[in-house]
């Protein structure tokens, strides 16, 4: 229903006519007349009416905002472009190596090969992303493609062409940002755009770093847009498909499941569900049936799933586990205090490629069945809410935050992973004061935490400084949105209806607006995140500035693990607070 | 939901429209104050020349002679380890065949102190004779360092003052948005940060002079401007507009000579305090002189969109003329071409006919004087840049063949993925093509002019960019190893030549100043 009402308000606009010009100019002659008059009511009022014209501007459903998207794809694209000749880790080598595989390998030894210890362990889908791009790489460079003569192979040219395929593969991402954002209002279309296009933690992952994540937050933005629009068989489809690109992203299949099966209930259910079915297989069966053919689906799932690596990356993705591992060495070290013995393992927890189950020195371990669990259990109300009420506004909420709960309780994570939460996280994130502060909060959190991911000197001011300029941009940017009159009076709507927030505060903020034309007065946002908040926001200039001053102190060289800890830890708590509220403002959805 | 929008609505989203296309960034977030916008602004301009300094660098990895990077190191090597009377003396410890010290001494004087920090974190990158060619990933951070800072201290506080001078009457969006210009300029990134040199010292105290003189204070003018050419001979390109503006002014004066004298003073004082270390003897001070202004170097360097290296198609120069004759040539070509714009600001000084003298003499230098070379041209684009607000029209069509100029020098530094990055935020910036026709009456005389000026900057873009394309990609034939270069410069040339016939007219069109007439008429009564 809703989209039909989309569809209908889609209609162009005609381009200015000449009664509009003339109204300007009769407009301008006031301006012109009231600058006479004294240059600051002049100026006071001029802001007023530009707020006034902006706020209808606002108020309209605009279609019109492929420009901005264009603007702020072009912009990052630039940036991305500049970004070329930066650190890349070894997941550079992986993907060229991952070239050379599916290059040079039949099928069916994409997933036997172990030439290095770069293994593909993308699902199939990937590896035929590979293989298309080998191609190229093959016209451009045919070392680029050599299976053992391109090991390490890092020239000028293979640099640009992995890169390049980095960038343009993001244009999904343009896509599918613009079939999710196409019928919002300019000005969030424009936050969105910039949150999730200017993203620091896409430009540090993926174009510095190395990795695809652009484009596959691409393809599950476009689900989310189908499902959003009530298509859920497109949606469903994409998700597979999404799957069968990177398997990380199959944490959220619960709450995919329970939706599309709840939300096609009514007449014509089963056929719907076939579909569905039927859809779902034919991707998968795609992506493995040749593994099947070939019977090697136990093997594959082995480079899929490797278990053995254990519970945490080699640097504590911000979670659960990051806690329960400090926790555990403080006890370790309390008991020992105490003169008990304790069986101590040095760097045990931190496996990077190939290790036993982590040995703790008191608290039980945790095996993947547990971890499993909990991510299950922390997901129970999220499934439970979209089994009772499968509603397509809130999927989008649900599925962050599933995500979210994978991030949180997930066996070995990664603190890339975050990026599966806030990515789709920036798209509800203009929608309620509550939402952007709740963003703003878990995404400087989540972005600080990839930090630690460039350690070379020469990129350390480029990443403060993005994450610096992102957030302000952000900050502004959701301030004036809010601080429009009209969306404050949505707001304060929504809140005295709920009754969640002190009303009368919000209405003398509303009419102060209205008398002085302020727009800049103190921020919603820092009301809303609060006092602990805040302080736990500044407080990361004291962490980083910590984590510099161990580094380059002796005490480094005894525990080169210290700066790591210290700031996955101070993530880690950041991290609960965010995903408490993710959790409280879901809930109250 | 939502009736038909009304006319005004639609207003509004042509206006936000309008802003958007005019100055992006800056206005989309309507940030609350300019202090905020422009500390973003600075961030951002800091942030993209960190990307742009992780390319390549001239002559990089290229021994025996390397590039500009070299010089700028063997300079810091030279200036730390050998006695200040020798910096400009051929010596067994300084070769002057390699890289020896041709900018003025405040040059040799930043290099020291730059050369002092970098024995400070790696000694073994300064060291005498040792370190030539010396090339690691933590002497190159270094490097990229003393330019970074050399930008953040000097250029980016000098563009601040510039705006807040000049455009200070103007709206917070229209300030931050000739912020942005400024610090944007990709040319000067390019150079800088890309190419490795230190023009945003020079053009820094250059941009400090103008705002010094847009302000008022003619003796802060005269120390920053004198600084300025004493770190780069290349801002003399700004003197005669400097001179003609306040010797206008002075003439305007109740004292007029002791005014003149005063100033006169000023600048001698500077210099000499600049150049002291080698006033010791008159040899010493010509040795110095001779290096700084090395006339045996020929009228041009490689391929320049100036006068002399386009018309050297027709008429070989070099090889007709002794460089004598050609610098007598150059010299009253340069004059000639000089003349209009002192003419027009000693008779009525004003605030923009001086950024427009500057722009215009320093034109005149590029396209006739003596020893002009590819990075010359960033000379005359800074006070295009300035102008960008008030001439919008002569900022977007000088900086893309200006930095089309520049293309191949940057291309040989393997800059060509930086250059076209810069060049794609400038076009941002600066769409090609603004639909909007009331910004266009505010900036043209007329709208057919204006539509005139759009599709022939549309057409001009698009050939540059089939140009720079076809030099990527199609190998120049054997018989003519140089075509696309030559072709590059005579295309820019073509361009160039214009706007300076039309910058001389715009300038002859401004009138005296209010403020400084007043100022004559307050002196008078008094």
């Amino acid at each position: 229903m809703s989209s039909l009402a989309i569809y209908t308000s889609k209609s162009k606009d005609n381009p200015l006519p000449k009664e509009n010009m003339t109204s300007t100019k009769k407009a301008r002659g006031r301006r012109g007349m009231e600058e006479a008059n004294g240059k600051e009511r002049a100026r006071e009022k001029k802001d007023k009416e530009e707020a006034d014209g902006k706020e209808r501007v606002r108020e309209k459903k605009d279609t019109d905002g492929w420009m901005e998207l264009a603007w702020i794809a072009g912009l990052a694209t630039c940036l991305k472009l500049l970004l070329l000749p930066s650190y890349h880790s070894t997941d550079f080598e992986v993907h060229r190596h991952w070239l050379a595989i599916t290059h040079t390998l039949p099928l069916h030894q994409w997933y036997v090969d172990h030439t290095t210890q770069w293994t593909l362990d993308y699902p199939p889908f990937f590896a035929w992303f590979e293989w298309i791009l080998s191609h190229v790489a093959a016209a451009i460079d045919p070392r680029i493609v050599d299976l053992t003569g391109g090991l390490n192979y890092e020239s000028d040219a293979c640099l640009l062409f992995q890169r390049v395929t980095v960038i343009l593969a993001d244009g999904l991402l343009c896509f599918a940002l613009w079939s999710y954002c196409s019928n919002l209002c300019l000005q969030k279309q424009r936050l969105v755009y910039v949150a999730v296009l200017l993203s620091p933690g896409l430009f540090i992952v993926d174009h510095i770093h190395f990795q695809y994540n652009g484009f596959l937050l691409g393809l599950l933005l476009l689900s989310l847009a189908a499902l959003r629009e009530g298509r859920d068989v497109l949606g469903a489809t994409l998700f597979a498909v999404l799957v069968c690109f990177k398997h990380l992203f199959a944490i959220a299949g619960p709450v995919y499941l329970v939706y599309l099966l709840r939300h096609s209930r009514g007449p014509g259910m089963l056929k719907r569900w076939l579909l569905i079915g039927i859809s779902v297989a034919a991707v998968l069966s795609l992506a493995f049936g040749p593994f099947i053919y070939y019977n090697q689906i136990p093997q594959l799932f082995k480079r899929l799933f490797p278990f053995g690596r254990g519970l945490c990356h080699a640097y504590w993705a911000p979670n659960i586990w990051a806690l329960y591992n400090t926790a555990d060495k403080l006890i370790g070290l309390v008991i020992r205090q105490f003169g008990f013995k304790v069986n101590m393992q040095k760097a045990g927890l931190t496996a990077g490629l190939v290790g036993d189950l982590t040995p703790y020195q008191v608290l039980p371990q945790i095996s993947p069945l547990i971890s499993m669990m909990l991510v299950l259990f922390s997901m129970a109300p999220c499934l439970l809410e979209v089994w009772k009420h499968p509603c397509q506004k809130k999927i989008v909420r649900c599925i962050t935050y599933a995500y979210a709960c994978g991030f949180m309780f997930g066996w070995h994570v990664h603190e890339k992973a975050s990026l599966h939460f806030v990515i789709p996280f920036s798209l509800f994130a203009v929608e309620t004061i509550r939402d952007a502060s709740n963003y703003i909060f878990l995404s400087i959190v989540s972005y600080y935490s990839l930090f630690p991911l460039l350690f070379n000197a020469p990129e350390y001011p480029i990443k403060v400084i993005l994450l610096l300029l992102h957030v302000s941009v952000l900050y502004i940017g959701f301030t004036n949105h809010f601080q429009d009159p009209v969306s404050v009076k949505l707001h304060n709507s929504r809140e005295k209806m709920r009754s969640k927030m002190n009303s009368e505060q919000d209405w003398g903020l509303y009419d102060n607006i209205q008398v002085s034309g302020n727009r800049t007065g103190k921020g919603l946002i820092e009301h809303e995140l609060g006092l602990y908040r805040l302080v736990y926001l500044f407080g990361f200039i004291g962490v980083e500035v910590c984590a510099q001053i161990l580094q380059y102190s002796e005490l480094y060289l005894r525990f080169p693990f210290l700066p790591l800890m210290l700031r996955s830890i101070y993530c880690a708590f950041g991290m609960i607070i965010g995903f408490g509220s993710l959790l409280s403002t879901r809930l109250v959805w | 939901m939502s009736a038909r929008p009304s006319n005004r609505e639609r207003e509004g989203e042509r206006e936000s429209e309008r802003e958007m296309a005019f100055a992006g960034w800056p206005s989309m977030f309507q940030s609350p104050s300019f202090k905020v916008c422009a500390a973003q602004i600075l961030l951002f301009g800091f942030l993209i020349r960190c990307m742009t300094s992780l390319h390549s660098y001239s002559g990089a990895s290229n021994p025996p002679k390397y590039g500009d990077y070299e010089a700028q190191r063997h300079w810091m090597e030279i200036t730390i380890n050998v006695p200040v009377q020798d910096w400009y003396k051929n010596t067994t410890d300084n070769d002057l065949e390699y890289w020896g010290l041709d900018y003025p001494p405040l040059s040799a004087y930043q290099s020291f102190v730059h050369g002092l920090m970098m024995r400070y974190f790696e000694p073994a990158s300064v060291a005498l004779k040792a370190s030539r060619g010396y090339e690691t990933p933590s002497s190159k951070l270094l490097m990229r360092w003393t330019v970074l800072s050399s930008d953040a201290f000097v250029f980016f506080p000098a563009a601040i003052l510039f705006v807040i001078s000049y455009y200070g009457q103007r709206s917070s969006e229209e300030r931050a948005s000739a912020l942005a210009t400024l610090l944007l300029q990709p040319a000067l990134i390019l150079i800088d940060h890309g190419h490795f040199q230190f023009n945003c010292i020079s053009l820094g105290l250059s941009v400090a002079a103008a705002a010094a003189v847009i302000s008022g204070q003619e003796l802060l003018t005269c120390v920053l401007f004198s600084l300025s050419v004493n770190h780069k001979q290349m801002s003399m390109y700004y003197a005669p507009a400097f001179f003609a503006h306040l010797f206008g002014r002075c003439l305007h004066k109740k004292k007029p000579v002791f005014a003149i004298l005063k100033l006169g003073l000023l600048v001698f004082t500077t210099f000499v305090m600049c150049w002291w270390p080698f006033l010791s003897s008159k040899e010493a001070a010509l040795q110095v002189l001779s290096r700084v202004v090395p006339l045996h170097r020929g009228i041009y360097e490689d391929y320049v969109a100036n006068f002399w290296c386009v018309t050297a198609i027709l008429i070989k120069w070099k090889q007709q003329f002794p460089i004598k004759t050609l610098a007598r040539f150059a010299l009253g070509t340069t004059i000639l071409a000089i003349l209009p714009s002192m003419v027009q600001q000693i008779l009525a000084p004003s605030r923009k006919g001086f950024l427009l003298a500057m722009l215009n003499s320093s034109f005149a230098f590029y396209v006739f004087s003596y020893l002009v070379h590819e990075k010359s041209i960033l000379v005359p684009l800074l006070p295009a840049t300035l102008l960008a607000l008030d001439e919008p029209w002569i900022f977007q069509w000088l900086t893309p063949y200006a930095l089309l100029s520049m293309f191949p020098l940057l291309r040989r530094d393997k800059l060509a993925v930086a250059y076209m990055a810069l060049f794609f935020i400038f076009l941002l910036l600066n769409p090609p093509v603004f639909n909007d026709q009331e910004k266009a009456k505010a900036t043209c005389s007329s709208w057919r002019q204006q539509l005139w000026l759009n599709k022939s900057r549309g057409f001009s873009l698009a050939s540059m960019t089939m140009i720079q394309l076809s030099y990527l990609f199609i190998p120049s034939p054997a018989s003519l190893p140089f075509l696309f270069d030559s072709l590059i410069s005579i295309f820019a040339f073509a361009h160039f030549v214009p706007v300076m016939l039309y910058t001389n007219y715009k300038q002859w069109l401004v009138v005296a100043d209010n403020v400084i007439s007043t100022e004559r008429h307050k002196e008078k009564k008094q």
